[in-house]
């Protein structure tokens, strides 16, 4: 599926949601299921530091595609990540670098987005882009 | 007496409190960060702006007198309203970090040097601490640091044994954004004196929780910000005492500062205007002038009592709260209540009570150094202002324990 594609399903699947207490409860349990990065991911290098929370992300290229895997101390924040991993992971660097989230405010999260939360995402989201961009060059 | 049949009329006087967020009631418990403005502030300075609005201490016109008439009364309100003993003692800055930076830029530049040594403490938010750091780091001098006990008191044999003959200046703050300890800067002072030492107070959460007369505390710097004592923000003010005033080079220069220019030589105004570079924010003082006077005529004692009562029975009611902690159990206390809750992220928790319509603080609260000494990477901080009621403590109560029943 492309990236648009999913964020379609995305908003689908929210759209069910009768109110704010299922859907947080949904982002919590997603936040749960996502998958643990690996210790060794959880250093400094892969930190990306917010003031509110901190995120862990890491990437490699597998046939042509990103696989993304990340991790954070908040499970709010685990849960709005996994969306993004399920959007993002798996697809091509182009289609990464010009990635358009607009699911996120759909589904009422763009708050969780903004600079000033600080809780990392902004810049996770700016993370995974320059890692896509860095496979971009080195494919050449 | 704020009590229970008049709070209803104090919290008529603050709009912002009449609105629904997450389609809930707004409950608005992050009056550490700033507090919301009563009508008279607004209205004063919509005043100001719809009638006065022109320059100070230049125009001949009626309105230039009109506005620095204003200005200056404001001056002297806040003069009164800290028992200064004169209103050149008295500066108007942008806030409190403008202040500190104020002192900390003209006093480092002046009477810091090489090897020379600060005292701060451990409870400092960022504002008290990167400043100084920063003239440290240009002077080659040296930050010690007071610290702080588990309930969050600071430790004040240590904080004597920190002084050398090095020591230039002490600057602390009057109570803790975090934890809400009150710290008994008199004694701080006294002791700092003893060394011939000056003292800054950081008063940004000191003033809208203590009485605060500058006079007797003694200290040499005192400042806070308007916006947290109901005043508008890009406000604040700077105590100093004359003869240290006096002695600091200006800060920032530029016009209103000086008195005579030429391109050989700049002589500098006199005080409280040699600090006071440019146009200042006169509409701001006027709604810093209102708002200490709202503050005034509800009663300084009222106000600190009610804010106890709701300390103590937001306390109460927490501590029921299993897998709750409460961090900060200082035996003299503002309003403030800063926890965690068993496995709970603070973030997370914040976010929830967001969408139960309460205004909480999650985080580091700016105060890095000192959420790290706990041990912790931030905390939830509900605090407290004079229109919140007990009933909205049940109501955060009842918020917490749904966060826990979504996150536990």
């Amino acid at each position: 599926m492309t990236i648009k594609e999913i964020g379609e399903q995305i908003v689908e699947e929210f759209g069910l949601f009768e109110d704010w207490m299922d859907k947080y409860n949904y982002i919590i349990e997603m936040g749960k299921s996502l998958p643990v990065i690996d210790e060794k991911f959880k250093t400094q290098q892969y930190l990306i530091s917010g003031c509110q929370s901190k995120v862990w992300v890491s990437a490699e290229m597998k046939d042509g595609k990103v696989i993304f895997k990340a991790n954070s101390d908040a499970i709010i924040t685990k849960g709005i990540i996994s969306l993004l991993i399920r959007a993002l992971s798996n697809q091509s660097p182009d289609d990464i670098i010009n990635a358009d989230l607009g699911f996120l405010d759909k589904i009422g999260l763009k708050e969780h987005l903004s600079p000033t939360r600080s809780n990392g995402l902004t810049s996770m989201i700016k993370q995974m882009k320059l890692y896509a961009l860095a496979f971009k060059a080195k494919e050449g | 007496m704020i009590t229970n049949d008049n709070i209803s009329e104090i919290r008529l006087a603050f709009p912002a409190l009449n609105q629904q967020v997450n389609n809930r009631q707004l409950v608005y418990f992050d009056n550490a960060a700033t507090t919301l403005k009563p009508k008279v502030v607004s209205e004063a300075i919509a005043g100001y702006y719809n009638t006065i609005n022109s320059n100070v201490h230049r125009g001949v016109h009626h309105l230039s007198q009109q506005a620095t008439y204003a200005f200056e009364n404001a001056r002297k309100s806040v003069q009164q309203f800290i028992n200064a003993g004169n209103s050149n003692e008295i500066i108007f800055t942008k806030g409190t970090t403008d202040a500190i930076n104020l002192v900390a830029h003209s006093f480092g530049k002046k009477f810091i040097n090489e090897g020379d040594e600060i005292i701060i403490s451990q409870m400092e938010h960022h504002a008290n601490i990167v400043p100084w750091q920063t003239v440290c780091e240009e002077k080659g001098a040296k930050l010690k640091v007071i610290p702080v006990t588990e309930k969050g008191e600071l430790i004040l044999d240590e904080y004597e044994n920190l002084f050398t003959g090095k020591t230039k200046i002490v600057s602390v703050t009057h109570i803790s954004n975090v934890l809400g300890t009150i710290n008994p800067i008199k004694k701080i002072i006294e002791t700092a004196h003893k060394y011939n030492v000056p003292v800054m107070i950081d008063g940004a959460q000191g003033i809208v929780h203590e009485k605060i007369d500058v006079q007797d505390l003694d200290c040499d710097f005192y400042c806070f910000s308007g916006h947290k004592i109901y005043g508008p923000m890009g406000t604040g003010v700077l105590y100093g005492k004359e003869d240290w005033l006096e002695k600091l080079p200006p800060y920032q220069t530029g016009g209103e500062m000086i008195k005579n220019v030429t391109f050989e030589k700049t002589t500098f105004n006199e005080l409280p205007f040699k600090f006071e570079a440019g146009t200042p924010n006169v509409g701001g003082a006027v709604g810093l002038e209102a708002a200490l006077a709202f503050v005034s005529h509800t009663g300084l004692d009222e106000i600190f009592n009610h804010e106890k009562e709701l300390l103590e029975y937001g306390t109460e009611k927490l501590s029921e709260i299993e897998g709750l902690k409460i961090y900060g159990t200082a035996a003299n206390k503002s309003g403030v209540i800063s926890f965690l809750l068993d496995g709970i992220h603070q973030y997370d928790a914040g976010t929830i009570l967001d969408q139960l319509g309460i205004a909480v603080r999650t985080g580091n609260h700016c105060a890095q150094p000192l959420i790290k000494s706990l041990g912790i990477q931030g905390t939830v901080r509900a605090s407290f202002a004079l229109y919140n009621t007990s009933e909205e403590i049940d109501i955060f109560a009842k918020a917490i324990l749904k966060v826990k029943e979504m996150l536990g």
